[in-house]
């Protein structure tokens, strides 16, 4: 990387760009930064904003005056708490259960001698291209058959498997990064592969395993058609299809809808800013470098 | 996700000879739970579907009966499948086409070094993490006919005489979804592809400077062959997502107004859950499943052809 930085730093010969390229750079990144932000400001902005003025003919893009009256109607008038509940032990279940199945997978097919590796690696992530419409009716039969409708359950399960792929992956692209002799340092020490993961490369990996937990916890987060066919109450259905079910009778109520998906995205929102460059790098296989 | 890995492990997965003194369960016992999991929820229920699409099962009576093809034979006359195929392909399509155009074009700005880069591409990160719910709702509000702030900033600019009523016009109720498509899933496109470019070596960017290739030149004939790869592997997972779209249309519009955004996973939902055709529906499912494998398949030889031609 740093050659060819330090030579476009000193601009004047070849392609190097004259200072109006420059401005045109930055507006470019003004432009993606606002079209990417901007929406969600926007529902923060509504959020806090009373029927009325949302209402109003000309749009108020600063909140005045500011009400909290749409969080209110959510929990008090929606029970929208109950639907984070479900989502929240789905989504840590599911995020829990998968890091530990896909994390061994991915030690083992990165680190242990495994023939067709390949094979199996192209496997996982064939299944994870199959359009999910295909499987949601006969799993709703199979879950019908076990009275595992309506259940936390089915939805681990599922979220599980779709998750699974993600994690495998990226963990794999990880492992596959830490130097071999580490294990074998440990081998000769007489230590086991269950010893050497769990001792060894999984501390090592932590920044990584934490980064794919949040990917994956998202992807639960976030899943709305199999908790739309598989839950039916407010017992067991998650967040999206609370706000999903947000319509009125008579008019849509863009402030609660607005004040729902800030409670169930800002968290997130803030995650990802946190971790945002081990994300990066996670989705990128690394390849995306400061 | 994971394309850089895709092309970097094929490198680099030449068979170590770690010869692990491994006590009784081999390596592949550590397998098992993953693969399991993933074969319970996608293997089998794939084989179930098969099965099912050949009978005419209906969860709402007892009818239960072998019948062949006949649920494709007359899939193929509905004309509500054919409505829905088309929408399906031109959302595709469309959304394809201008995510790869525009996440090029995002690339290409943040492999640029300026001040504030990491702002702008954490700030990417927003649309994606956004559940796909919230952003059919959060598009519902911007595009809302009456209200929506969008139809007020395009007659402030005097862009249109009055409000256009987006999701809820046969005409321009697509056009809406495939908008917010655009919006939720092109950043994540151009982290996809910036990665492929700051693959591409620095020595050739500096040979093209000392042989005197302008800015345009250096992306048609150096960054451009060398990131077609990655362009159609990443383009490849974007139509198989789009293809498979269903939350986005099924909270946006519900397949409405007057059937015009009707796509095969909102068809195929209906025939499954409001009607509880299990047998048609999954015919139908099983229809989409062929033809995901069909873009798979012919993204693939034709990657495999460019790669060929790159001179591998």
């Amino acid at each position: 990387m740093s050659r060819i930085q330090d030579f476009r730093q000193k601009p004047p010969q070849g392609f190097m760009f004259p200072s109006w390229d420059r401005v045109l750079i930055y507006l470019c990144a003004l432009f993606i930064v606002c079209w990417s932000v901007g929406p969600f400001l926007w529902q923060m902005s509504t959020s806090i904003q009373p029927d009325r003025e949302l209402m109003s003919p000309t749009p108020h893009f600063f909140p005045y005056p500011i009400t909290f009256e749409h969080f209110v109607n959510i929990f008090v008038g929606k029970s929208f708490h109950r639907y984070v509940i479900n989502s929240v032990i789905v989504t840590i279940t599911t995020t829990f259960i998968c890091l530990l199945f896909g994390s061994i997978a991915a030690f083992a097919l990165a680190r242990l001698d495994i023939r067709g590796r390949l094979g199996i690696l192209g496997f996982i992530l064939g299944v994870s291209m199959f359009p999910q419409i295909a499987i949601v009716a006969p799993l709703y039969v199979l879950a019908s058959n076990f009275g595992w409708l309506d259940t936390y359950r089915i939805l681990i399960l599922i979220y599980l498997a779709l998750g699974l792929p993600l994690v495998v992956w990226v963990l794999f692209g990880y492992f596959r990064s830490i130097p071999q002799t580490i294990d074998e340092a440990a081998r000769i020490d007489g230590a086991r592969p269950m010893t050497i993961f769990f001792r060894i490369i999984l501390p090592m990996s932590l920044p990584a395993v934490v980064t794919t937990g949040l990917l994956c916890f998202i992807a639960a987060w976030n899943e709305f058609m199999f908790a739309l066919a598989f839950t039916s109450d407010i017992n067991h259905q998650t967040v999206p299809v609370g706000i999903a079910n947000f319509t009125g009778v008579h008019y849509v109520p863009w402030g609660d809808i607005a004040a729902a998906s800030v409670v169930v995205t800002l968290p997130l929102v803030i995650m990802v800013l946190i971790f945002q460059q081990h994300i990066i790098s996670g989705l990128t296989g690394g390849a995306v470098k400061e | 996700m994971a394309i850089a890995e895709v092309q970097s492990q094929e490198t680099t997965l030449k068979p170590r000879n770690i010869r692990v003194n491994l006590p009784r369960p081999g390596p592949l016992v550590l397998l098992v739970p993953a693969l399991a999991s993933i074969g319970a929820v996608s293997i089998y229920p794939v084989l179930l579907g098969l099965w099912l699409s050949f009978r005419d099962t209906t969860l709402a009576s007892p009818t239960d009966a072998f019948i062949g093809l006949d649920n494709y034979f007359q899939l193929f006359s509905d004309s509500q499948f054919w409505n829905a195929w088309i929408h399906t392909i031109q959302f595709t399509t469309a959304s394809t086409l201008v995510e790869t155009l525009l996440g090029l074009m995002i690339a290409l700005i943040l492999s640029e070094r300026f001040r504030g880069r990491g702002i702008v591409r954490a700030a990417m990160l927003v649309p994606w993490a956004i559940p796909t719910v919230v952003t059919s709702k959060m598009f519902g509000w911007l595009f809302d006919g009456q209200n929506g702030i969008v139809n007020y900033l395009l007659r402030s600019v005097g862009l249109i005489q009055h409000n256009v009523d987006w999701y809820g016009s046969p005409d321009f109720a697509l056009i809406t979804i495939v908008i917010a498509d655009v919006w939720k899933t092109t950043p994540f496109m151009g982290l996809l592809l910036l990665a492929g470019l700051q693959t591409i070596p620095d020595s050739l960017a500096e040979a093209s400077v000392i042989d005197g290739a302008n800015a345009w030149q250096h992306f048609w004939h150096i960054r451009l062959p060398l990131l077609t790869p990655t362009l159609l592997i990443a383009s490849m997972f974007r139509a198989l997502d789009a293809f498979r779209i269903f939350d986005l249309v099924y909270v946006l519009t519900g397949g409405g107004p007057a059937d015009s955004t009707e796509v095969l996973s909102t068809l195929t939902y209906k025939h499954l859950f409001s009607a509880l055709q299990f047998g048609y529906g999954s015919a139908l499912a099983t229809i989409m499943f062929i033809t995901e494998i069909v873009i798979a398949v012919v993204f693939g030889v034709f990657l495999l052809r460019k790669m060929r031609e790159v001179g591998q």
